[in-house]
């Protein structure tokens, strides 16, 4: 359709949702208010199951199915986008062989940062169920850690530290490692990704059950998942050239 | 409400149009990297520390990475 | 003023729309679709929110906001990046076998 039709129909589509979002939202209760029967739910459940960080808890213990699912996406949204950005067959890999200069600030800063944000994104993914984080969060902190080395050195460094196989496997055996445990919780106690391992003392490192390991889990499929992502984009935009 | 909640509020809103009018996409990666820390501090004051942890990683750094690698991939052809 | 905050959500919404009817360039139109995406986390948020508590944590003295509708943000956002992602890596295809991202030239089916 031509542009000026696409527009009419938009403004009306616009109008008539904008009005509905209005009446929608004028009916909602107010902002701030005291009526959260979803917090009064699952905040003693968390409790109960030793596990202080209640989001973690509601992520990886009560609705671990739905995180399943999420995960399942990221997997297959990866998995597109690298079928997606892989070479044609009328396409080769070339390395320039002119690197480009990197600043020295940009290199010092980039190789200070590099062992400090690994290592906070380890703890980030490990202390998960104790404080704010998780496998999500500290996957991409580990994820955009690795690729300071591109920041601070060369693409060619890059490519020599990160060998694509390896995370695309470690992707795929993280992913499994998670309905593992579900099954394991299935077989044990009759309840797909049931809370197996012993439940500890609330704020201990290796309490709250399978929210751990969960985390564990979901934080390297997540990290081994941007790794494959962003290499895909890098190679793409700096080393793919066609060849005719 | 707030004051400071109502900032909060009004400069996402003005981030999320600014991006939106922003035509050209490897400029329009700046600004979404601005709106990622806009959003941050809107997640921080509405007490949720895990989300503004996504955000933080994910909408300033990774997202407009990407853009930006398909922005040069894809130059010479528009 | 206490509905602010679901009307930033509602117009983050609308106006990521306008900028996917309006772009002409496919990348712009990608990122439009991530700014209508983060309305809907703003929405969730607001709903969970409560004056003068505190973040969900166990230890933190008195009520804390609602958890569960930030267990549902949090991974959401994660995911969608990686959806935006494989948009993205479609729009870099269809640069690479046509020439061209404007949606506007690209309105043939080619068999």
């Amino acid at each position: 359709m031509t542009r000026s039709a696409r527009w009419i129909v938009f403004w009306l589509g616009a109008g008539g949702v904008g009005a509905l979002i209005v009446l929608a939202l004028l009916k909602m209760p107010s902002f701030g208010g005291i009526v959260h029967p979803y917090r009064e739910l699952s905040v003693p459940a968390a409790i109960g199951r030793s596990a202080p960080n209640i989001v973690s808890s509601v992520n990886f213990d009560q609705r671990a199915l739905d995180t399943l699912g999420e995960e399942t996406i990221l997997l297959g949204s990866v998995v597109g986008a690298a079928a997606l950005l892989r070479p044609s067959k009328d396409e080769r890999e070339q390395l320039d062989q002119d690197e480009g200069r990197v600043l020295e600030a940009t290199k010092l800063l980039g190789y200070l940062m590099l062992p400090v944000t690994l290592i906070v994104g380890l703890d980030v993914v490990t202390h998960g169920h104790l404080t704010p984080g998780g496998g999500f969060q500290g996957g991409v902190v580990l994820a955009t850690a690795v690729h300071l080395l591109y920041v601070a050195g060369s693409y060619r460094m890059l490519r020599r530290v990160r060998p694509k196989t390896w995370y695309q496997v470690a992707e795929a055996v993280a992913g499994g490692a998670f309905v593992i445990l579900g099954l394991v919780g299935l077989l044990l106690t009759g309840a797909f990704l049931a809370n197996i391992f012993p439940r500890g003392v609330l704020g201990d490192l290796f309490s709250s059950g399978t929210v751990f390991y969960l985390n564990v889990a979901v934080g390297a499929e997540v990290t081994s998942g941007v790794v494959v992502l962003l290499s895909g984009f890098l190679a793409q935009a700096l080393s793919v050239r066609e060849v005719r | 409400m707030t004051p400071l909640l109502v900032v909060a509020f009004l400069l996402v809103a003005a981030g999320g149009t600014v991006v939106v009018l922003t035509h050209e996409p490897s400029r329009q990666a700046v600004t979404l990297s601005v709106y990622g820390v806009l959003l941050t501090l809107l997640f921080v004051l509405l007490q949720a520390p895990d989300v503004a942890l996504s955000q933080v990683a994910v909408g300033s750094a990774v997202v407009p990475l990407m853009v930006l690698l398909a922005v040069r991939k894809v130059r010479g052809k528009r | 003023m206490s509905l602010l905050p679901y009307f930033v959500a509602g117009w983050l919404l609308l106006i990521g729309c306008f900028g996917v009817v309006r772009s002409r360039d496919l990348i712009h139109t990608v990122v439009c679709v991530a700014i209508a995406q983060s309305g809907t986390y703003v929405l969730l948020l607001s709903t969970g929110f409560q004056y003068g508590a505190s973040a969900p944590v166990q230890g933190a003295p008195g009520p804390v906001v609602d958890p569960v509708v930030q267990a549902l943000t949090l991974t959401d956002i994660v995911v969608s990046a990686t959806v935006t992602a494989l948009l993205l890596a479609l729009v870099i295809q269809i640069a690479k076998r046509t020439d061209t991202v404007d949606p506007d030239k690209l309105d043939e089916l080619r068999g």
